[in-house]
């Protein structure tokens, strides 16, 4: 057994790379009021250069470390010149997004380059090991423990006593208060994206080396980590973020000691949503003022919805309905069936990031709990199919509502934070809770799709059955928004303030959209687990709901048909002419990007 | 007989900045009551504080004799109280009749049954199903609406289908007034209704408050443009540094010395002691 030592000074050591993530992103937000979702792709990247320069080109350490941090430096450079300045004056959410195209691009780009397999990154030390009282130090934590002790210091006296340091501390508090007093803003920020780089790049080499093992999977989990810290220690605080980032390492630290390992990521993400709940500002901050009033809301970009007709719609319906009596391509019908169960999820999603403005990232956990219940219930209670697919709607809506509840009362970018982070969480218990889900094995042998005692498992029934739930659905939320609770939604979205002055109660009205949203999300899961036949804790993931997130967005937030279309676009499309899987997450990045920098309102308009 | 709205030493510190100090005021039935001061005075936050937005660290807020401090905005809305505010605040993605109608919010009666526990499902499942009752409800708020919207010329009414976001300023700051007639309230606040307008468009609203005031609507104003406060108001509430320095009718506090100083003095005084 390991001493309570070890795990402390391993919990530093974790807390010290965590710290070199979470300060840049504080930087970040600092400066543009921004949470940099491509931050952990820099990290990423920051560890495959160090990965070449040791394995192919065998440099020394100390050459080693420059190396990355200026690679880093330049790509952060490069994101924040081409990818995030061109979006100085759009809605308030654009960036985030951008900053998560960038991420999926960056990643996939690694992964094409390199193979998703992982690979070994000799840590370049010797191997010896100090003894202090009970437990051991390596050179490796020493190096560590330096390097975040120096890179804090380096930036104290930066942001304290150079021109460009002050120039940074002024744009952080007052942006255009320090462009008007002359301060060069674009310059600043810049100054600040290659910091920011150059340390989460240096992390990811360090992790790199402590794990001896890096893979393009990292990413994700890095920017994760990061902004728990961040958010621990307060957003945009950068000594907060040090301390959030030791506090984290130390608490993952010991719950690894007393649960093991695979309950890692469940400790941050529970800590994440607690501070968010209890202290949304950090551990630190201490006012909580209500947010400037806006002249207009700038959530979502203004445009003109395109109205497309009603027999236009009846007319397309109609034409997908009769598609396989028509034509014999079981590969079609097959894609189509998957993009009608993707539209089922955007519906869900347009409904909450886009009439509620609750832009959720966590949205395939809906999907998750949707095809755990439907399949249990079949699988363990013997319900029939028809009867497990409708209770499972019913349980995600409820269930979904409840853990996405303590984000109602936040907004803006914390409200995507912990519905990425209760996503995580779900996925997490899923993985976790052996007894219920079977865990890492997951559930096999899911009953294939049966109403009334009829089988509908072959290719055409469940093609027109995920078609038929998916025009009910459609048409459920069509006359929703033309409700009261229609521009109720929207009114919450534009300004919240304003919305509850006239007695629109958050908890209620959210609570509403996520329980509509959350059955149409629960049938689409549980379709999918008894089309799939096996699931398991990663068949519904944090690629999807991006994916949904970016197709909600090419149709238009809150538009039920441009949901539909996006769907049929970016599931469809690509399966139609084939392109490669590990292109598709790709080609989901750059529609994802240019979208956010040319047509903010998709294609058919937000509503 | 009580005041409708009764302050009692409402106090709101901001760290060591008392944003609120103090305050005591009454709102008789029917009245016209102005607040004015300089900025920073305090008086949006005395709003904020009212309508339940913000919390005192003192003191106390009744309305129509019943304790509201503490209250959620939402609940203080059912009871009755309206405001607009400072900067404006309209729904920029909703038209002008959606804006209006989210004003009518705490009256929908027929959709929004008052079941305990599963209301709010019951409000879902009757705003998907829309029955005669819901539905004739919707028509005769929108009728309404419309009604409301008159009051404003040809102002609003031709633009009632269009996006507040394409309003003007002074359009924007109408829907305001109108969404929050359309509470039907028995208190209006009103923060500052003609900042940014014109002459025209300020003698224009004037005319609308006094018409307001004329039906025996009661009134809260926060307002800089002296003229409009000496004209409209049965009383005029002054605050500086978050406290009450003087009230009364407004020909009396224009001539306060306290007044005068608040308004003046402030900034004066260091450079008058650096002349020494």
């Amino acid at each position: 057994m390991t001493s309570w030592l070890d795990h402390t000074i391993n919990g530093l050591i974790v807390g010290n790379v965590y710290a070199l993530i979470a300060v840049g992103l504080a930087l970040i937000f600092g400066v543009s009021r921004l949470i940099n979702f491509a931050h952990g792709s820099v990290y990423v990247v920051g560890a495959y250069v160090g990965w070449v320069a040791v394995v192919h080109v065998a440099t020394p350490l100390v050459l080693t470390i420059p190396l990355v941090a200026l690679m880093s430096a330049a790509l952060g450079l490069v994101i924040e010149r081409f990818g995030l300045r061109p979006l100085q004056n759009s809605v308030r959410i654009a960036p985030l997004l951008a900053t998560i195209g960038i991420s999926f691009v960056l990643d996939q780009i690694v992964l094409l380059v390199f193979t998703p397999n992982p690979r070994a990154l000799p840590s370049q030390l010797p191997d010896w090991r100090l003894t202090v009282g009970s437990g051991t130090i390596g050179a490796l934590d020493l190096l560590i423990a330096g390097i975040g002790v120096a890179s804090a210091v380096l930036l104290f006296g930066f942001l304290r006593f150079t021109r460009l340091g002050w120039a940074v501390r002024a744009t952080a508090q007052d942006r255009d208060a320090a462009q008007q007093m002359g301060v060069d803003v674009h310059a600043v920020n810049q100054v600040v994206f290659g910091i920011a780089s150059a340390l989460g790049g240096i992390s990811g080499l360090l992790v790199g080396m402590y794990y001896n093992q890096i893979d393009p999977a990292m990413s994700l989990q890095a920017t994760l980590k990061g902004v728990v810290a961040e958010v621990v220690g307060g957003v945009g605080n950068v000594p907060g973020a040090v301390v959030g980032s030791l506090l984290l390492g130390l608490i993952e630290s010991y719950g690894i000691a007393m649960l093991g390992t695979s309950y890692r990521n469940l400790f941050a993400f529970l800590l994440l949503v607690l501070i968010l709940v209890l202290r949304p500002n950090g551990l630190f901050a201490s006012a909580r003022q209500l947010p400037p009033e806006p002249l207009t809301g700038t959530f979502i970009a203004p445009s003109r919805p395109l109205r497309v007709p009603g027999w236009v719609l009846l007319a397309a319906a109609t034409a997908f309905a009769i598609v396989p009596l028509v034509l014999d391509a079981p590969y079609l019908l097959q894609t189509l069936t998957n993009a009608w169960l993707f539209a089922m999820l955007a519906l869900s999603l347009t409904l909450i990031a886009g009439s509620v403005g609750q832009v959720s990232l966590g949205h395939a956990a809906l999907l998750a709990i949707g095809g755990y219940t439907s399949a249990l219930l079949a699988l363990t209670w013997g319900v029939p199919v028809g009867m497990a697919i409708l209770a499972a709607g019913v349980v995600t809506a409820a269930l979904g509502t409840l853990l996405v509840s303590p984000s109602f009362r936040l907004r803006g970018h914390y409200v995507s934070i912990a519905t990425l982070a209760i996503g995580e969480i779900v996925a997490l218990t899923i993985l976790n809770w052996e007894s219920v889900t079977r865990g890492p094995i997951g559930l096999v042998g899911i009953p294939p799709l049966q109403v009334f005692g009829i089988d509908l498992g072959d290719a055409r029934s469940v093609y027109w059955v995920s078609l038929g739930v998916l025009v009910l659905l459609a048409a459920l939320q069509f006359r929703l928004l033309g409700s009261h609770l229609g521009r109720s939604f929207r009114a919450i979205r534009d300004d919240d303030v304003a919305a509850r002055v006239y007695g629109l109660g958050l908890d209620r009205y959210k609570s509403l959209a996520f329980i509509f949203g959350g059955f149409a999300a629960g049938i689409s899961g549980a379709i999918a687990a008894h089309l799939y036949s096996y699931i398991n804790h990663e068949t519904f993931n944090t690629q999807q709901s991006i994916l949904a997130l970016t197709i909600v967005i090419l149709g238009g937030l809150g538009n039920v048909v441009g949901a539909i279309v996006g769907a049929v676009a970016l599931v469809g499309l690509p399966e139609i002419f084939r392109v490669a899987a590990e292109y598709r997450i790709l080609i989901y990045g750059v529609v994802l990007l240019l979208l956010v920098r040319f047509r903010p309102q998709g294609l058919m308009g937000t509503v | 007989m009580s005041a409708l709205l009764e302050l009692r030493g409402l106090t709101r510190r901001f760290g060591g900045l008392t944003a609120v100090d103090g305050i005591d005021l009454d709102v008789e039935d029917g009245e016209l009551v102005s607040i004015i001061g300089p900025n920073g005075a305090g008086k949006t936050t005395l709003f904020n504080l009212v309508t339940g937005l913000d919390a005192p660290n003192a003191g106390s807020v009744a309305f129509a004799g019943a304790p509201i401090t503490g209250m959620t905005p939402e609940r203080i809305a059912a009871l009755g109280l309206a405001r607009t505010f400072q900067l404006g605040r309209v729904f920029a993605n909703l038209s002008v009749m959606d804006n209006v109608l989210i004003g009518a919010h705490t009256r929908l009666a027929a959709v929004r049954p008052k079941v305990p526990l599963v209301g709010p499902l019951l409000e879902l499942a009757l705003a998907l199903w829309r029955p005669p009752a819901v539905k004739a409800e919707e028509a005769a708020l929108r009728a309404e609406v419309r009604d409301i919207l008159s009051r404003f010329g040809e102002r609003l009414l031709p633009r009632i289908d269009q996006p507040a976001y394409s309003l003007s300023y002074a359009n924007r700051r109408r829907v305001e007034i109108a969404r929050a007639l359309a509470l039907k309230p028995r208190l209006l606040l009103l923060d500052e209704p003609t900042a940014g307008m014109n002459p025209t468009e300020t003698a224009e609203m004037q005319a609308l408050v006094a018409e307001l005031k004329a039906s025996g609507l009661t009134i809260l104003l926060i307002e800089h443009k002296l003229d409009m406060v000496m004209r409209l108001s049965d009383r005029v509430v002054v605050m500086d540094e978050g406290r009450k320095i003087a009230e009364g009718p407004g020909a009396a506090v224009r001539s306060d010395p306290k007044v005068i100083e608040a308004y003046l003095g402030h900034g004066l005084r260091p450079v008058a002691a650096a002349a020494e």
